[in-house]
């Protein structure tokens, strides 16, 4: 991937002695290992969310005589909050093309859509937890609670605190326009976001689902 | 510095290049197309548990699992932009490396747990307790 | 108002008068000497008008080599202390016989031999292997900075306020009982109510944060970075295992902070997941500590294979032999470290199809590093070798990590680990490999880069005592130890009743104090060759004629490392240079755009220290008040824009020009 050609451009005065330093400078891209450094961090919070997942398939079956997913999980509601954030990922997607096109006011628009997506999403999950408590299915209650709270709540505290993120660069948006490094930041958060997906995709298959199922 | 770095240079007339190969991937037609196969990828397995039409546990179970797979597929083709050769193919690199360390994660933890259970624990198997 | 016990728990949390140790003569003893030795600093340093300084140029500096530097001492200070802690327990196992109970209480004892396993492993040998890192990388590929310069300051805080945590249990409160690893049930709320382990989770849970932070930079670093022409096997040998330990710093620290946020859950909220009841498995918690627990050892180990491999050929004069294999031999050794997780754990009874497995995959290991001792071996093979102090430290590496080697195949075969499972041989063995391995790798790595820190070489004489010292120390320390595993003695006892076991442990003993006398001579050697710089002095920057781009440099490099970012041919890109007729640029400097230093990473790590503290000592209000702390002034960090500058002509020429008179004067 490292061209020596495309270094060429410095001058090689003699023919037998090499090229060794470039002396023209070339402008750092600035910013330009950060979406990949973005990138690797994800991977290391996929491991995280690997553990946890590592966690409820162990501990999943261990009820301790207590309810187990049949008597708790609330299929329809789940799908409705799958829905939730699939629409706050297609609409973050629209926000992107609108960043694209240097459309601030559009962009901005749609982060708020977003925001209201993923609050609504979080809404439902504390609703589910809320009401989970109450019939006395504390995470306390068992090694399967247990490990289902922390799994699906891990994920939640991931959304409050993308959206967190979403306020503060929707400020930054709005101080200093759309700059290299907002969008560069609005590029990290979307890839945050749809990652954020594709764990709940493992959620929602592997324990809602499949928990209904066993 | 890199190839794409140095592409980007000659991009952007600044000192501010884009870093990333300089645009975002983004289409309206790819998101639009993701989103509908996510939806659909959602709404037919829970179609297939709520109504339970495939009769076998066991079936329905890996079917949703078939799904789920594709759907992660499809998120991270239409949504996180992957491709072979972004940011030099390093991406991808780190991606098929973290997959294979999640897969050993949870299949080793899997399976060291379960004999672990079925050879320590043979009478207070917790899952038989209905 | 005083008098309200529950105004007072509101306020201080369980925090008390009595949580401090003055019962213990020792601790009090250790806390006048500490506090008198930090006084001693802390007055020096203000009468010679030394903060703003150390403020200015080294606590918010981003240069990766200023941070390089400071993990090192941070490393080299808690060795000091996890070392007086490895002192005090042969003390204690060499003379708790005949009835005696020894000088320790079992409370003190088991807070030690605790202590000392995660301040070796977290706060010494992992900042001694990421300030090498830090520092040399960069300079090896060509690059002026890591690619995340803030975070990298950041992360090195992180790590020290892990550090400070730990040596903060000294004296307030107690360190956990538990071990290293702090197994549950044994560290669960039922059984550890006190605050030790609570000061364990998080200092391990804030210096993790840093070490995670540090392994994206530098991964990020090493791809990206790279200089023009240098491809992926045109890396040198550290490099590429930098590389590779930081993808599994990236791959296996998130497991940590799984497991330990876990654990926390279940002492703070009441979960059960590692309970004995309502379904919980303790042994859900060895299984994943240890598929973080195995690729740290690999963490530890593969930066110092580097550094062997570059004091290797450098010392032996000639290109390292067979460079391919070694890489691929690192690879493999990567993956491969993520399959071997169970061998730690073969007697939990997962049964023999599991146990063979893991068995078989930990003996595969044992092929990749074989090969790259034959590699280093073949380097040496008709070589001019140079026994300097590095290549000293590299051979003493060698003849000890096939020892240790050794027995870990030995361990692998389960039904042999039955039989020595927990026993002293264990303890023998992973001392023999971390301190034959990273140990000898950081102090040869030492000696290999100080000279291009400082910009004058380490004095022999006393390198060579500490050499010395330690290596025949190591051999009277842990040789005892398994001649007394096999004889079935256990780990982490406190009183034996066997008699004849004693001379075993005296010798053990003999053999600490010997490793003191190592570490003593090697605090006189920086002394003395600080002491005698001008007649040390180093003017070329290359005073080893050594291979690879670090040295093409000044030492010690000017902040921006390279006025002009080289173009690399060949594996030893430096070497190839000098052959080619290489003449260093004179002019035509350009500025150089460079990031600023910032405060931000020392405040949150600040915060974090007070928020861990606040955590273990149910300080609530305080936690919640410094966790919106901690998330204002990282969002507070991001509205700033302004985060790099550049350095001026005038100033890389000056820079340059100074270097051209120290190279003509030399001349």
């Amino acid at each position: 991937m490292d061209a020596t050609a495309t270094t060429m451009e410095g001058v090689s005065k003699t023919p037998d002695v090499p090229v060794f330093y470039l002396e023209e400078e070339h402008a750092h891209a600035e910013g330009g290992s950060t979406m990949l450094g973005f990138w690797i961090y994800l991977m290391s919070d996929c491991l995280i969310f690997a553990c946890l997942f590592a966690t409820y398939g162990v501990l999943g079956g261990s009820y301790a005589a207590g309810p187990s997913p049949k008597d708790l999980f609330d299929l329809p509601l789940v799908a409705v909050n799958t829905a939730m954030l699939l629409l706050s990922s297609i609409t973050y997607g629209f926000a992107v093309l609108a960043m694209d096109k240097g459309r601030v006011g559009q962009t901005q628009a749609w982060l708020a859509v977003t925001a209201v997506f993923g609050a609504a999403f979080i809404g439902l999950e504390l609703h589910e937890f809320a009401h989970m408590i109450q019939e006395g299915a504390t995470p306390q209650r068992s090694a399967f609670l247990s490990a289902f709270f922390t799994l699906v709540g891990t994920h939640g505290l991931h959304v409050t605190c993308g959206l967190i993120w979403l306020g503060t660069l929707m400020v930054q948006v709005a101080r200093r326009g759309l700059i290299e490094a907002n969008k560069r930041r609005l590029m990290c958060l979307s890839m945050f976001w749809h990652f954020l997906d594709v764990v709940w995709i493992g959620v929602f298959t592997f324990v809602y689902l499949m928990g209904v199922l066993r | 510095m890199s190839t794409e770095a140095h592409v980007s240079h000659t991009h952007s007339h600044a000192d501010h290049g884009h870093g990333h190969d300089g645009g975002t991937h983004a289409t309206f037609g790819g998101y639009m197309i993701g989103f509908g196969l996510s939806v659909v990828l959602t709404a037919i397995p829970f179609w297939l548990v709520m109504s339970g039409v495939l009769g076998s546990n066991e079936a329905t179970a890996l079917t949703v699992m078939a799904f789920a797979v594709v759907q992660i597929v499809v998120h991270m083709i239409f949504f996180l932009h992957m491709t072979p050769s972004s940011e030099g193919g390093w991406t991808m690199m780190a991606l098929i490396f973290t997959l294979v360390m999640v897969l050993i994660t949870l299949a080793g933890s899997l399976w060291v747990m379960y004999h672990l259970n079925t050879n320590m624990m043979p009478v207070h198997d917790m899952s038989r307790i209905p | 108002m005083f008098n309200n016990p529950d105004l007072l728990k509101a306020i201080f949390g369980r925090l008390t008068l009595e949580s401090l140790p003055f019962h213990e003569p020792i601790l009090v003893v250790t806390f006048l000497a500490v506090a008198l030795g930090g006084a001693a600093v802390v007055g020096a340093i203000t009468y010679y008008r030394l903060w703003s300084y150390l403020w200015r140029e080294w606590f918010t500096s981003v240069d990766h080599k200023r941070i390089g530097v400071m993990y090192i001492v941070l490393g080299l200070v808690m060795l000091l202390r996890g070392f007086s802690d490895a002192l005090m327990m042969r003390l204690q196992q060499a003379v708790a016989f005949n009835g005696s109970e020894g000088y320790l209480p079992a409370h003190h004892y088991d807070q030690i031999f605790t202590a000392h396993g995660v301040i070796m492993i977290f706060f010494v040998a992992m900042p001694l292997v990421t300030g090498l890192m830090n520092y040399v990388v960069p300079l090896q590929i060509g690059a002026r900075d890591v690619a995340f310069p803030f975070l990298n300051n950041f992360s090195f805080w992180m790590t020290a306020a892990g550090a400070v945590l730990v040596m903060m249990s000294l004296f307030v409160g107690e360190f956990a009982r538990t071990g290293w690893l702090a197994y549950p049930p044994l560290s669960n709320i039922g059984y550890s109510p006190d605050v030790g382990v609570d000061y364990y989770i998080w200092s391990l849970q804030i210096a993790g944060i840093g070490t995670l932070l540090s392994g994206v930079n530098l991964v990020a670093t090493i791809v990206k970075m790279r200089a023009p022409g240098m491809t992926m096997m045109k890396m040198p040998v550290f490099t590429w295992t930098a590389l590779c330990t930081n993808v599994l710093i990236v791959a296996a620290f998130p497991v940590l902070t799984a497991v330990l946020a876990m654990l926390s859950l279940d002492r703070y909220v009441g979960t059960d997941f590692f309970t004995n009841d309502f379904g919980g498995s303790p042994m859900m918690y060895v299984n994943l500590i240890w598929i973080w627990g195995h690729p740290e050892v690999y963490i530890l180990v593969l930066p110092a294979f580097g550094v062997f491999s570059e004091v290797t050929s450098t010392f032996s004069g000639k290109r390292l032999f067979g460079y391919t294999s070694m890489v691929y031999a690192t690879v493999v050794i990567t993956i491969l470290s993520y399959l071997v997780w169970l061998h730690h754990f073969f007697t939990m009874g997962s049964g023999a199809s599991v146990n063979s497995f893991f068995g078989i995959t930990t003996m595969i290991i044992s092929i990749p590093t074989g090969a790259k001792l034959f590699n280093w071996l073949f380097t040496m093979y008709h070589g001019r070798i140079r026994y300097e102090l590095p290549m000293m430290w590299t051979v003493a590496f060698m003849l000890t990590f096939v020892l240790g080697g050794m027995t870990g195949v030995l361990l692998a075969v389960p039904p042999a680990d039955f039989v020595l499972h927990n026993s002293l041989f264990l303890i023998a063995h992973f001392h023999n490999v971390i301190i034959g391995g990273v140990v000898f790798g950081a102090f040869a790595g030492i000696a290999y880069w100080f000279p291009k820190v400082t910009g004058f070489k380490l004095d022999p004489f006393w390198g060579k005592l500490s050499f010395w010292f330690w290596v025949s120390g190591f051999y009277f320390a842990f040789m005892p130890l398994y001649v007394l595993g096999f004889m079935g003695v256990t780990r982490r006892l406190r009183v034996f009743h066997d008699p004849s076991l004693q001379i075993w442990f005296v010798i053990a003993g003999f053999g600490a104090f010997l490793i003191l006398l190592g570490i003593l001579a090697f605090l006189v050697q920086i002394v003395v060759s600080i002491r005698n710089r001008e007649a040390l002095r180093d003017v070329t920057g290359d005073p080893w004629n050594a291979r690879t781009l670090e040295w093409s440099t000044s030492s010690p490099p000017p902040p921006y490392n390279f006025a002009f970012t080289p173009v690399i041919h060949d594996n030893d890109a430096w070497w190839d240079m000098k052959k080619r007729g290489y003449e260093r640029p004179l002019g035509g400097f350009n500025p150089i755009h460079m990031p600023k230093n910032t405060a931000a990473g020392i405040i949150l790590a600040g915060i974090s220290v007070v928020f861990g503290f606040a955590m273990i000592w149910y300080i609530w209000w305080l936690a919640a008040l410094s966790f919106v702390a901690l998330i204002a002034t990282t969002i507070g960090h991001t509205f700033n824009y302004n985060r790099d500058f550049y350095i001026p002509v005038d100033e890389v020429v000056h820079c340059e020009r100074a270097r051209t008179q120290l190279l003509s004067g030399q001349a």
